[in-house]
């Protein structure tokens, strides 16, 4: 048995719920899940399973209705939005299906952005950092474009070096490769596990591709709001 | 510079036409407030010096004599038999005036014998007021020096300064005799040293300065003065003045304020009803600034979810619109200050007397520019404040999901 502080991730009877009263609806019904430090898991799961829900909850952008979440072994329960704020910006990258970066900023400033929120002010070593993750990704030509002059594929390369510019313990990413076109998908999917395999960062990655899903250590799959299956992938 | 100030500048930056028109509807709002400011304040500047331009700002009186009127009377024959046997003077008028004189809110006193008498030259005779001053003293209160038209101010042993108005009645010149007579067959002859020209067409017809001496005999008041004229250096501070020296003196202080109450009421509610619509510029530039922004943050809301995926807190989301709100309030009140400079050249450029010369000088002063930049900035933080609140509080997952 691996060690506790092995654990970047410990979910124990989550639950979420939308709306009150009349209206309420369960859409997580007690979720059981531990990632362990260099873990490489998808999530998969029919449309409408909760999967994003399940990712925001694990991300710290929405609260469970009822039920414990341990993000490096601190309880999230106990932190207040500010709490919950820092604990994120230090400790979880993001990547979202519609890439979402900010079009006012450079794609070196993109990437920079989760330490210039944290730190609050711009210095060289973040912008050095920004500029060596750009070159990892393969963009190091393209870091003073303007983010939405980048195309898709590039854009979600830039969305993958910002994720990981805080050395985070975990990458949560919500379908990256839905919106590309299998080449570019393959290459992004690619750079995720570079990182993981380079970096021993955790990857929870969303995914509709059977075969992206067959490449990652373990498939957690979620039907209506529950764990169905959770099995280690033999071939990895 | 701070990440809000980054983020602030890029969001206003990269939506170039909306934060323009909100920069150029804050620079009307702010020109017109300055605008008017300016101009009201030139306007009544220049309304209360012409008016104390023959006037004193706090007269002291003996006590219990009645306020010297100021307009121009056909009723000073009247008074000339009703007071000829009541001329009062103030007691020991010399220290007083020293002790005035140390006063820091005082600039100048100025001893005066007056009281009625005729003037009389050849067929004609006119009542008027004998003025007897100490010329430098009386100079500092009334700048009679500078209103002369033709002469000197020289109110020796037999002279006289009369007004252009006097001068025209009587068909004299400086260097004509003219004979002063008051009650009690008290006369003397003097010659006309100077003419003057106080703006005021009453004092011209009726004030004729001589010296203190002069009027001292004649007004039967030797060795006295029947009036102290004081100026002050805040003329707004008049009234409180006016009262304090009456209650340390017993005399009768009456200021400019009291004397022109209507006047000064008239002013006070020409700024009373400017500061009405100053406010609600002020309001409306609020408004406009604040249903902008919470436009922009309904267009950013997908960013601002990131930025806080990103780990920016609410209280940094606040900051960044707060800031475009302040942005955006300092370069509409520089705009709007180069709007209203432009406005107030041309104003001058074609508001002139029929002579030529500018109507009165106004300007923009920086003073006013600097108060309209934090004006304005602090409208447009507070106007923010909402759209501020509601960017802080966006649900991330909604935004991004969007
Ligand atoms: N804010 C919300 N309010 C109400 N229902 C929601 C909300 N967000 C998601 N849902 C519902 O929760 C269910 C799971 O959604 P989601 O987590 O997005 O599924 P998936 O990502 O697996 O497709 C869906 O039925 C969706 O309609
Ligand atoms: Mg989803």
């Amino acid at each position: 048995m691996a060690e506790p502080d092995d654990r970047v991730l410990h979910l124990a009877g989550i639950r979420k719920s939308y709306g009150s009263g009349e209206v309420e609806s369960e859409i997580l019904h007690g979720i059981d899940l531990t990632l362990r430090r260099g873990e490489f898991a998808a999530l998969i799961g029919p449309s409408g399973s909760g999967k994003s829900t399940l990712l925001n909850l694990i991300g710290l952008l929405d609260r469970p209705t009822s039920g414990q979440l341990h993000i490096d072994g601190e309880d999230s329960g106990q932190l207040d939005d500010t709490g919950l704020t820092r604990l994120r910006g230090q400790r979880i990258g993001f990547v979202f299906q519609h890439h979402h970066l900010i079009p006012a900023f450079t794609a070196e400033e993109n990437v920079a952005m989760p330490l210039l929120v944290a730190r609050g002010r711009p210095d060289a070593e973040m912008f050095e950092r920004a500029g060596q993750l750009l070159d990892q990704v393969g963009l190091a030509e393209r870091k003073q474009y303007l983010a939405n002059r980048l195309s898709g594929g590039q854009q979600q390369r830039v969305a993958i070096a910002r994720a990981l510019v805080t050395n985070p313990s975990l990458v949560l990413a919500d379908e990256p490769t839905g919106n590309l076109d299998t080449h570019s998908a393959d290459d992004v999917f690619a750079l995720l596990r570079e990182f993981n395999r380079r970096q021993h960062t955790t990857f929870l990655i969303v995914t509709h591709d059977p075969r992206l899903a067959a490449r990652c250590d373990r498939i957690i799959e979620l039907v209506d709001g529950r764990i169905v299956a959770d099995q280690a992938v033999a071939s990895a | 510079m701070p990440f809000e100030w980054i983020a602030a500048v890029r969001f206003l930056r990269e939506g170039r036409m909306q934060s323009l028109l909100i920069i150029v509807g804050v620079g009307v709002g702010v020109a017109v407030i300055v605008f008017m400011s300016a101009l009201l304040s030139g306007l009544q500047a220049n309304l209360i010096k012409r008016t104390l331009s023959s006037q004193a700002h706090i007269t002291l009186l003996p006590p219990e004599e009645i306020a010297r009127p100021q307009q121009a009377t056909d009723t000073t024959a009247l008074r000339l038999q009703k007071q000829a046997q009541r001329l009062r003077a103030i007691d020991q008028w010399q220290t007083l005036r020293d002790r005035l004189e140390t006063w820091p809110e005082i600039a100048a006193v100025s001893p005066v014998a007056s009281g009625p008498a005729f003037a009389v030259r050849g067929e004609a005779n006119k009542a008027i007021t004998i003025v007897g001053i100490e010329p430098e003293r009386y100079n500092r209160v009334i700048s009679l020096a500078e209103r002369l038209t033709a002469g000197q101010l020289r109110v020796g042993a037999g002279e006289a300064v009369i007004g252009i108005e006097l001068a025209k009645d009587l068909g004299a010149e400086v260097g004509d005799k003219l004979r002063l007579s008051a009650a009690d067959g008290r006369s003397d002859t003097l010659i006309i040293t100077g003419l003057f020209d106080l703006g005021n067409k009453g004092v011209n017809a009726r004030n004729v300065y001589v010296g203190l001496r002069t009027a001292q005999s004649l007004l039967d008041l030797v060795g006295g003065v029947s009036s102290i004229d004081l100026a002050l250096h805040d003329l707004d501070l008049a009234e409180r003045l006016a009262r304090r020296i009456a209650g340390e003196t017993g005399l009768t202080a009456d200021s400019w304020i009291k004397t022109n109450a209507q006047f000064v009421t008239a002013l006070t509610s020409q700024r009373v009803s400017s500061n009405v619509i100053r406010f609600f510029i002020a309001l409306s530039v609020a408004f406009g600034i604040a249903s902008v922004l919470v436009v922009s943050v309904i267009q950013r809301g997908k960013e601002i979810g990131i930025l806080r995926a990103m780990g920016a807190t609410q209280a940094q989301m606040r900051r960044i619109f707060l800031l475009q709100g302040g942005i955006v309030g300092f370069f509409g009140s520089l705009l709007g200050s180069a709007l209203a400079w432009s406005f107030l050249m041309l104003w001058q450029l074609l508001a002139r007397n029929p002579d030529g010369t500018p109507m009165f000088v106004i300007g923009v002063e920086p003073g006013l520019v600097a108060l309209a930049a934090g004006g304005a900035s602090l409208v447009g933080i507070l106007s923010a404040l909402l759209p501020a609140r509601r960017a802080a509080q966006l649900d991330p997952v909604v935004a991004i999901r969007g």
